[in-house]
């Protein structure tokens, strides 16, 4: 079921794994980091590897404004983009999840104009934090093959039907060449439900969709959709652990990373956690109390399971790879709102760092710690901290 | 009128497919515009409606006029909505056992279609989406409150184009969607008026039946943004036609045909003098309109073959 692993890269990898999903319309416009994505449906769609309607839509607006009309069908939806393009669809992302379309949709992060950069961060998604879609990190391209796969199934489920991003950081993940174990189709059929929703625009039962609310019924379908997204959680951990009984490849909300008996615990979430674990690697060989932990749900917001993860722990330092102009790093404020009533909380600091696809390497995550441990100490934990900016 | 509830049910069905009990002004042409595209449709339709009058008219949450499939999402994407829809139906059919047969229609205002919603639009119309784009161009941003548009007239006075000391209103020309949508090279294009229901319906029908994208302009009389009596929204219309100010034709594969053709035009001050949005006009700004209403009629006129008049 599972084959040897393959060398490909991974937007490649993405676009097998929407492929063996049988996704039934690909609506898409170009943008770096994400497009090689999209050409690998393109293609796929153009030799009979995938049938599918591919839409070549004229903006990201369009894009996913054509994802809500195929949605709402009953077809099986995807689409990529990555920074302008998602803000340019943002106005339309909040719909989607309104209307309960369940459109799966992988972001190759990258920075926000201006200045204009077509590198890596995490600025993207922040901004669409809000907009009621389930939101997945992953940390590498075997990870993005494996979460698009899943990202169908929790969408689609009938007690989620919520649209799904898959956070995979543009160029460090989108572009690398890495051994990555694929599915085959039999795997994946007998894995994947087909989309079925009981309302659909359909002549023979109409519905309308989209009305307007009024100040007596607005806070309600908020309200509704708020309780949707939280109670997704049951779902997306459901579908993770039958993924890895499948797989054996088990996701978790928040991950830990030699963290037991660490008294300073790492935060990063995507891609650059991976070389936050060889700095931590090298520091506990040291002999230094370091751990990390990896936030991989960003919503539903995993509460309980970040409180567990840290709580052993004195001192938390957040990496933040998106910067909040003239307030605290977005990870950071949410990590710190989350841990502010539980009884047993470590001091935070919150670092932003690694903004339009700066690296940070193993030997800067050591340095984000021993700085982070010194603005711990001195008291100073309501600053924000850049990390490797020239002044 | 007796005569009439007996031959029209024979011409038209009285099944409709937006409900009264609507929220629409009285002496609305928009909804009276989309009562027979729909009538036209018929059952078999999904509609995605842009924001706008007749989406805030017919869908307060939790109750709806529409009695087929409705979908609207926002301002400037209706056309990319049905886009999906149609490519959605397309997949299903291949790949789902999917068999209906279904039409599918995107609807917007003037703002909807020439101003926001263009690019989309323009989108939806070069991929060749099999689908039917109405504008119901009542000629400003009314549900927000008589806004200018580029439809909106030379010489009338909206609230973002006043008339003044130092300004006659509108100082621009109605832009002139038909011909946007004839560039794309696209089967069928037709203007109609609201005022002229069989107009509408021959329209629609004849539309859908082509393969491709098809787009429909119809001028939509509205009596609040126009200010004028709402009992004249019929004979409004009629007079935006036989002044020449809004030629009803179409365009069928390239070609264009004069659907309404007259011996001789009405002058336009016969249309301005009754609305309260062309009050502040003088004789001199008239003439203008005079000239460039029978001069844009014989470009029609020129493009169908026909003689020019004067």
């Amino acid at each position: 079921m599972t084959s040897k692993h393959t060398g490909i890269e991974s937007s490649l990898a993405i676009a097998e794994a929407v492929r063996l999903a049988n996704a039934d319309v690909i609506a898409a416009y170009p943008i770096t980091p994400q497009t090689h994505i999209v050409e690998g449906l393109a293609e796929m769609v153009a030799n009979g590897d995938l049938d599918a309607e591919y839409i070549p839509v004229e903006s990201e607006h369009s894009a996913m404004s054509a994802c809500l009309g195929s949605s709402a069908v009953g077809a099986r939806t995807f689409t990529a983009t990555a920074s302008q393009g998602l803000i340019l669809m943002h106005e339309v992302l909040l719909v989607a999840a309104s209307l309960r379309l369940p459109i799966v949709m992988t972001v190759a992060n990258r920075a926000l104009s201006g200045p204009l950069n077509i590198w890596g961060d995490h600025s993207d998604a922040m901004v669409t934090r809000d907009s009621g879609w389930i939101q997945i990190f992953v940390e590498n391209g075997q990870q993005a093959f494996d979460q698009t796969i899943c990202a169908f199934y929790i969408a689609e489920h009938p007690d989620v039907l919520l649209p799904t991003i898959i956070n995979v950081d543009g160029f460090h993940i989108s572009h690398v060449i890495e051994p990555i174990a694929m599915l085959d189709q039999k795997t994946v059929d007998g894995f994947l439900p087909p989309y079925k929703r009981a309302i659909t625009l359909d002549p023979d039962n109409p519905a309308t969709m989209g009305c307007f609310a009024m100040p007596n019924m607005y806070a309600e379908s908020r309200k509704d959709l708020d309780i949707a997204v939280r109670d997704s959680k049951k779902v997306i951990l459901d579908v993770w652990r039958k993924f890895a009984d499948l797989t054996g490849r088990q996701y978790k909300p928040v991950e830990r990373y030699k963290a037991d008996d660490a008294e300073t615990l790492l935060m990063v979430m995507g891609g650059y956690s991976e070389n936050a674990m060889d700095a931590v690697d090298k520091m506990q060989n040291e002999g230094k109390k370091v751990g990390l932990v990896r936030i991989r749900l960003w919503r539903p917001f995993p509460y309980e399971e970040l409180a567990q993860a840290v709580s052993g722990a004195k001192n938390l330092i957040v990496l933040d790879r998106a910067i909040s102009l003239g307030g605290p790093g977005p990870v950071c404020s949410e990590i710190k709102a989350a841990l502010y009533n539980s009884g047993k909380r470590p001091q935070v600091a919150g670092i932003v760092g690694g903004l339009g696809g700066r690296d940070i390497s193993p030997a800067d995550f050591e340095k984000i710690v021993e700085i982070g441990l010194e603005h711990i100490k001195a008291g100073r934990v309501d600053e924000t901290l850049m990390y490797g900016v020239r002044e | 009128m007796e005569t009439l509830s007996i031959y029209a049910p024979k011409l038209v069905t009285n099944r409709e497919y937006i409900a009264s009990g609507h929220r629409a002004c009285s002496g609305c042409g928009e909804v009276l515009a989309v009562r027979y595209v729909c009538k036209a449709l018929g059952r078999n339709t999904i509609i995605s409606n842009a924001t706008g009058c007749m989406e805030i008219i017919s869908s307060p949450l939790p109750e709806t006029s529409w009695e087929v499939p409705w979908i609207h999402t926002l301002f400037e994407n209706a056309s990319a909505v049905a886009s999906g829809i149609e490519s959605g139906i397309k997949a299903l059919k291949r790949k789902h056992g999917y068999t209906k047969e279904v039409k599918v229609v995107a609807m917007g205002g003037d703002g909807g279609t020439a101003d926001i919603g263009l690019q989309s639009l323009s989108g939806a119309l070069e991929r060749g989406h099999d689908f039917l784009y109405v504008c119901y161009d009542n000629e400003a941003y009314m549900n927000t409150g008589i806004q200018r548009s580029s439809e909106t007239p030379f010489g009338a006075s909206t609230t973002t184009a006043p008339a003044g000391k130092d300004s006659m209103g509108q100082h621009t020309w109605k832009k002139n969607m038909a011909a946007i949508a004839a560039a794309h090279n696209i089967p069928y294009v037709a203007t109609s008026c609201s005022s002229y229901p069989f107009d509408i319906m021959t329209k629609v029908e004849k539309a859908i039946k082509v393969k491709g994208p098809s787009y429909i302009h119809i001028l939509s009389v509205c009596p609040t943004g126009w200010r004028c009596p709402s009992n004249l929204t019929i004979k409004m219309g009629r007079l935006a036609v036989e002044t020449g100010i809004f030629p009803v034709y179409e365009i069928e594969d390239g070609k264009y045909k004069l659907n309404i053709d007259l011996p001789g035009l009405r002058p336009v001050e016969d249309y301005l003098k009754l609305q309260g949005r062309y009050r502040h006009l003088t004789k001199d700004n008239t003439a203008v309109i005079q000239a460039k209403a029978i001069e844009d009629y014989n470009r029609i006129r020129q493009l169908a073959g026909l003689k020019a008049i004067k």
